[in-house]
């Protein structure tokens, strides 16, 4: 490997990679928002309440924020018909063996840091797209909780046909901790994936963290030859 | 008016006159329950037409597994001619709490209304029912619950799920609900149920979707989970008067902290307002005097589903199942996210010790080109 010439490779096409930082936007805009409305910090202010609207701007940054998020969301399962390649659903829906013997290379190698050949993907690999699927149906779970929610108070036709949402758990109560609980999914999912992202970076030595700027990756000449169908 | 005769049944109108209400009395409660159930201004001619002109429905009012504060509240309701319209003999047939009649004499009384008026009699129920082996938990008159409900709830028009216990089990069902608490809609089927929860009901409310079935003769508007519309539609804290407090950010922290004493929102110590859609910031409680909230306690959201899980009263987040009673979700969460850190920390010094190699590789491959390369700024 040493001393290979890098061939480049566009994988992340600029739609992907704006949705993956408006994701980034609308995910920290959310967390946030939404720690704060379970937990509002204390303020002592001797203002009139007609003067502040603060918890408002809040809820109101947690609803923007959100159909932001959904509707990127709806976007990116378009593009995963549109796009190219590693854009594909099949990268994150496991349809065939081998998906499976690629996540447990994946494991073996990245996770369980067993020595060996190392497995350098191209776009996802496959353990990393099975998570993105499992994070991209817990985001269905928070936008139809959040949608329940909001559908009460709202006049949009649309956020309304979620009416059945807290009917259906029972009430606004549980639907209320499950979206909260499901906060922490995100918060996890977020810490583990920037972890991975440098940990390549810094194993393999091209350019995962700057793919999601420009869209290059780098692959090895050989493997570049290998992965050719002649 | 038709004249009366003994096989008549009597309206509302001549039972409330031959109690000695005036005809001003009767309009005045009119005038109130449209207002109440949120009609237009023509909707009181309509009740008063419908209650001068209809005879009375029979109405039976079976109490299970409850503490009858559901009907304590409703012969509260704010209009006095409520109570005596439904509760005193002169509409009821058969309630265990308010009947003169007791023993064999009573059940009889029920059986005949059962019986005479089969798929007439409004089937009024307060308290859940014990769906436990063979209902020994709960038992009147040598009969089960259940049975008993089932039978009455066979020939009736409607059914009136009274309160929380009916309408959705109340804490009698809470976990691990030993007796099986179970609400009337999971046992009657293919009769129109109108529930009416809350521990208690507002006594108007009740009123309100009485007089409104009998007025219309239909069960009123009700939402997703069969709740009157008029009523159930808003949260509590849509029409909280502590709104203003929330939406600016300013909560009481505790209960004797100063801003407790200026009347900020309850949110933090607990309130479930805007989780709990009832009339309680609108009708509020004993003749309109007050409700929780202006009382300085948080609502506890006792009309709604599982209210009783979802406890601390007196905290926001509920605490989160499987965890203890002090877990929330944001304690289990931070726990969860303090171990991935932990994992992270972790697999990031095994990965320096593991893949050496690969990473000195890259790392002098690197350096390498570096030093081959010119500094064209030096
Ligand atoms: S006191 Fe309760 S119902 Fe009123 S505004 Fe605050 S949270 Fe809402």
């Amino acid at each position: 490997m040493k001393g290979q010439r890098l061939r480049r490779v566009f994988v992340w096409e600029l739609p992907v990679r704006i949705f993956h930082w408006l994701n980034v936007l609308a995910i920290f805009v959310l967390c946030v928002t939404g720690y704060l409305i379970g937990n509002p910090p204390a303020l002592l202010s001797g203002a009139e309440a007609s003067n502040r609207y603060m918890f408002g701007i809040i809820r109101f940054l947690h609803f923007t924020a959100a159909y932001i998020f959904m509707f990127n969301l709806l976007f990116r399962v378009y593009w995963s018909i549109a796009g190219n390649k590693y854009a594909n659903w099949r990268n994150f829906v496991p349809t065939n063996g081998r998906y499976f013997t690629e996540i447990f290379k994946v494991l073996k190698i990245d996770i369980f840091l067993q020595r060996g050949k190392e497995h350098m993907s191209v776009g996802h690999n496959a353990l990393a797209g099975f998570m993105y699927f499992v994070i991209f149906l817990a985001s269905l779970f928070m936008v139809v909780t959040g949608l329940g929610l909001l559908a009460d108070n709202s006049t949009w036709w649309f956020t309304r046909a979620f009416i059945w949402v807290p009917a259906f758990f029972g009430s606004d109560f549980a639907v209320r901790n499950w979206h909260h609980a499901f906060m922490w999914l995100f918060i996890i999912f977020t810490l583990i994936h920037v972890y991975l992202v440098f940990y390549h970076d810094y194993v393999e030595g091209r350019g995962e963290i700057s793919s999601m700027g420009g869209g290059w990756k780098f692959i090895e000449e050989e493997q570049f030859q290998a992965e050719k169908p002649e | 008016m038709a004249p009366i005769t003994p096989e008549r049944r009597l309206t509302y109108y001549e039972e409330l006159r031959h109690r000695g209400y005036s005809r001003r009395d009767f309009m005045k409660f009119c005038t109130v329950m449209a207002a109440y159930l949120g009609l237009e201004a023509s909707g009181t001619a309509q009740i008063t037409k419908a209650l001068m002109n209809t005879p009375r429905i029979p109405v039976i009012w079976l109490h299970f597994q409850e503490c009858t504060c559901c009907s304590e509240s409703f012969i509260r309701s704010s209009h006095p001619i409520v109570a005596d319209i439904i509760l005193d003999k002169i509409s009821l047939d058969y309630t265990e709490t308010l009947m003169a009649a007791s023993g064999h004499a009573a059940e009889a009384a029920m059986q005949k209304t059962m019986k005479d008026h089969y798929g007439e009699y409004v089937l009024c129920v307060e308290g859940s029912v014990s769906n436990y082996g063979d209902g020994e938990y709960c038992c009147i008159g040598g009969k089960s619950s259940k049975q008993i409900l089932q039978e009455a709830a066979a020939g009736a028009k409607a059914i009136l799920a009274w309160g929380s216990c009916a309408c959705n089990g109340c804490v009698q069902a809470a976990k691990p609900n030993p007796t099986q608490a179970t609400p009337i809609h999971k046992l009657v089927k293919g009769k129109p149920i109108i529930k009416v929860p809350g521990c208690p009901p507002i006594g108007e409310v009740m009123a309100g979707t009485l007089v409104h079935l009998v007025t219309f003769g239909a069960i009123p508007e009700l939402d997703r989970v069969g709740r009157p519309k008029a009523f159930y539609s808003k949260r509590v804290h849509d029409s909280c008067y502590r709104r203003p407090y929330y939406d600016a950010g300013l909560f009481a922290e505790t209960f004797d902290d100063e801003n407790a004493k200026k009347g900020y929102c309850l949110y933090k110590v607990g309130c479930k307002g805007p989780m709990t859609y009832n009339a309680c910031g609108v009708i509020k409680w004993n003749n309109g005097v007050s409700y929780p909230i202006q009382s300085g306690h948080g609502c506890i959201g006792c009309s709604e589903e599982n209210f009783w899980d979802n406890g601390p009263l007196y905290r926001q987040m509920s605490s989160f199942p499987g965890f203890g009673i002090e877990a929330n979700a944001d304690k289990v969460g931070l726990v969860a996210a303090g171990a991935v850190g932990a994992g992270i920390a972790v697999h990031a010094i095994a990965t320096n010790i593991q893949k050496r190699r690969l990473i000195v590789d890259v790392i002098d491959e690197g350096k390498k080109a570096e030093k081959e390369l010119d500094n064209p700024l030096s």
